[in-house]
Parts: C-alpha cells; structure tokens; sequence
C-alpha cells in the first residue's frame, strides 16, 4: 500500500515537474526544473528495478545536460544583450506564446488527448508478466564474460549497438566543431571556494569513475556510467577554470575522442579474424576484451563530454585569445 | 497491473507532455527541453515495460538500449544547443520564426 502511495506520489511528481519545466515563464527557472526532473527520474529508475539506469540517470540527465543547458543559456543571455536590446530572448515574457487561434490551440489538446489514451490503452492490452529476452540473455550469460547482465548485453551480446552509439559521439563533437569550431580560450581565475572544491572533488570523481567501470563487471555500472562520471569531472574543472593546454587540444584529444569507436572496430576485425564473426569474443578472452573496450569507451565517452561542454559554453564569438582552429 | 504500468502511464503523459511543449513554444531552448522530456517518457515506458518479467529478474536489453538513450540524447542536447547559439548569433534571437512571418 505504502509503495502504491510512493509510486503514484512520484509519477504524480515528475508529470508535474515536466509540466512546470517546460511552460514556466522563465528560461532559468525551467532549466533548474528539468534538473530536478532528471534527479526524480534516477529515483523511478531505482524503483522500476534498474539501478544501471539510474546510475547513468543522475550523472548524465541530472548533471550532464543541465551543466550544458545552463551553459548555453548564459551565453544566450549575453549574445542577445549585445545584439538586440528590444527583442530578448531571455527571459521569454509570456510563458504561452500567442501560436494560433482558440480553435488550433483545442484541436491539438484533443489530438495530444487521443494519442495519450491510445497509448493508455496500448500499455494496458499488454500481458502483464512476459519474460522478453531476460531468459535468454541469462541462459548466456556465463559464456558472456562478466557477471551484470547489463554489460553482458551492452559489450558482448548488442557490442554493435555501443559501437555505433561511440560513432554517435563522435558524430555530435564534429557537428559541434563544424558550428563553429573549438576556441582555445585562456584560464580564468576563478572564486576561492569552487577551486578548491574541485581540487578536492576531481580525485574524488577520477576514483568513482575507476570503481563504477570496475565493478561494471558484476554490479550495477560500466563504460557508459564511469565515462559520464569521467566527463563530470572535467567540467567541473572546466568550470573552475582550467583549460587544456593547447599540445593537449591538437593528436592527443583526436585520440582519446576516437579511442571507444577505435577500439571497437580493431577488436570487430580481429575477432572477424579469429572467430569468423564480427564482435563475437572468444569465451575464454570475452572478460578482458570488455574491460579493455570498456575503459576506452569510458575515456573517450568522458572526453567527448567534456569537449561538448566546453564547446557549447565557449564562444566563438569572443575573438579574444589564439584561435586554434584545424 | 503492477506498480510498473504506473509509470509506463507516467511515461506516456510525460511524452505528450512534452509534445505540446515542442509545438507550443516558439523558443529554441524550450523546444530542446521539450524534446528532452519526450525522450525521458519513452525510457520510462521500456523499462517500466521490462519490471514485468518478474520481482527479481528484469530484462537487461532494454536497460542496455535506454543506457545507450540517455548518452546519445545528451549529445544530441549539446549538438541542438550548439546549433541554436549559431541562430542566435545570426539572427539575433533564439526563436523559430512564425509560419505567418514575425
């Protein structure tokens, strides 16, 4: 009874969350309501039994995005400072733009209406006990190398669907790059209190991310976990000031970006060699293969984060410092 | 009927929730957020969907694929954001323009 209450209690929550994020009259406010959106959806992760979710959830939904939101809100704010004065386009003045007459603005609650029950219904016509795949992921999983049926099926069972999501990645930073490109922008001396807060924080998150990617293996984390916490760190240290060095930003960055997707299709070619098929490991390597892929994909995933966050919350605009630009 | 289509149902308000948020607002920023509930609905609905297989056991696959959805929404969220500080900085404003002209 207590868990129907909790239950009912935070979809209640997160539909009014999502509601108050996205129609509140201030761009800010709604931002700040998405994070704690994402915080609220990390705990219904943990309710519906999926602590790997959850994991990914808090660092990412909650952290990540925000970070860059925020980020890219700040510079909108001062780009439309500058350039316009009249029109701003922070904060938005009317939470409800005037977009279309009565009779529109009906006929899509009634269209978002139907769509909603159709879905209603559809989700209640399900069965409600169906094992899906979970039978057959567990009857393998012992050939799959590690222990958490999650990364047994990330790295070994779908590999190429993490594959192509570190091509995604990689796809997103040179979208970003070609906007633009990345500005080598000097350090900026920061507030006391965050620099030493990220001194103290960033061994900190350098070692949670070592033990999520670790116990990856048979508990709840993995790549994908580790390499956000990775990614959460340098922001951090992004936001405390610090900037790479510029030797840094040239092979070395190229390198860590392209390590997951590398690492992956080096690892498809050999085991196409050796076991006739595309990302099918040998039983007895399987364990090592995955925690080799898997620590590349943690840095490169960390990297690109990283990279997205700073190319989003630095400008181009700013002609100052040396443009490195390649 | 468990406490897991509880939040499939959830799921499904935040997805529409978030529909109307996309074709509502005018503002760039707002659709993105819009766009990012929608996701956050649909990864509801498949894990919420993957409780039923039992109280101990739960489907893995679609844990990994919505992992695999919340890494790729977030690149995406950056590649959105970036594209909407160009039109910004073009345009001078970060909101699409009305069909009827603005």
């Amino acid at each position: 009874m207590l868990q129907w209450a909790f239950d009912t209690m935070l979809g209640f929550g997160l539909l009014w969350l999502a509601w108050r994020a996205l129609n509140s009259s201030d761009l800010f406010k709604a931002i700040v309501l998405f994070i704690a959106f994402g915080l609220l959806m990390a705990l219904a992760w943990v309710r519906l039994n999926a602590p790997d979710v959850a994991l990914a959830e808090a660092a990412i939904g909650a952290g990540l995005t925000g970070a860059l939101l925020l980020a890219a809100l700040a510079r909108l704010g001062a780009m439309t400072d500058q350039n316009v004065s009249g029109a701003s386009a922070y904060p938005v003045p009317s939470a409800q733009p005037p977009a279309g007459s009565h009779f529109s603005r009906g006929l899509l609650i009634l269209l978002l209406s139907a769509s909603v029950a159709g879905m209603a219904y559809a989700i209640w016509s399900l069965p409600s006990y169906a094992t899906g795949l979970s039978m057959d992921v567990a009857a393998h999983l012992d050939d799959s190398g590690v222990g958490n049926p999650v990364t047994a099926v990330l790295l070994n069972f779908r590999g190429y669907d993490t594959m192509l999501e570190m091509m995604v990645l990689l796809l997103a930073v040179l979208g970003v790059w070609s906007l633009g490109g990345l500005q080598q922008q000097p350090e900026k001396p920061v507030a006391a209190v965050l620099e030493t807060l990220s001194r103290f924080l960033t061994p900190v998150f350098i070692l949670a991310a070592a033990y999520l990617l670790w116990v990856g293996a048979d508990a709840p984390g993995g790549a994908f976990q580790a390499g956000s916490v990775l990614g959460a760190a340098g922001v951090l240290l992004l936001l405390s000031g610090w900037r790479p060095r510029v030797r840094l930003m040239q092979w070395p960055l190229r390198l860590a970006l392209t390590a997951g997707a590398g690492a992956f299709i080096l690892l498809g070619l050999l085991t196409l060699l050796l076991e006739k098929q595309f990302l099918t490991y040998p039983v007895a390597q399987a364990g090592r293969m995955i925690l080799l892929l898997e620590s590349l994909a943690t840095v490169s995933i960390a990297v690109t984060l990283a990279i997205l966050f700073l190319s989003v919350s630095s400008g181009h605009k700013e002609k100052s410092g040396k443009g490195e630009k390649k | 009927m468990t406490n897991a289509f509880l939040y499939a149902l959830a799921g499904s308000g935040l997805f529409v929730l978030g529909l109307h948020a996309l074709v509502m607002h005018a503002h760039v920023l707002r659709k993105i957020l819009a766009i990012n509930v929608m996701g956050s609905g649909v990864f509801l609905i498949l894990v919420a969907l993957a409780r039923r297989s039992g109280e101990t056991t739960t489907d893995p696959v679609p844990h990994a694929m919505v992992i695999t959805g919340i890494v790729v929404a977030v690149s995406a969220t950056a590649l959105a954001l970036a594209l909407m500080l160009k039109l910004a900085e073009k345009s001078g404003q970060a909101v699409l323009p009305d069909k009827h002209g603005d």
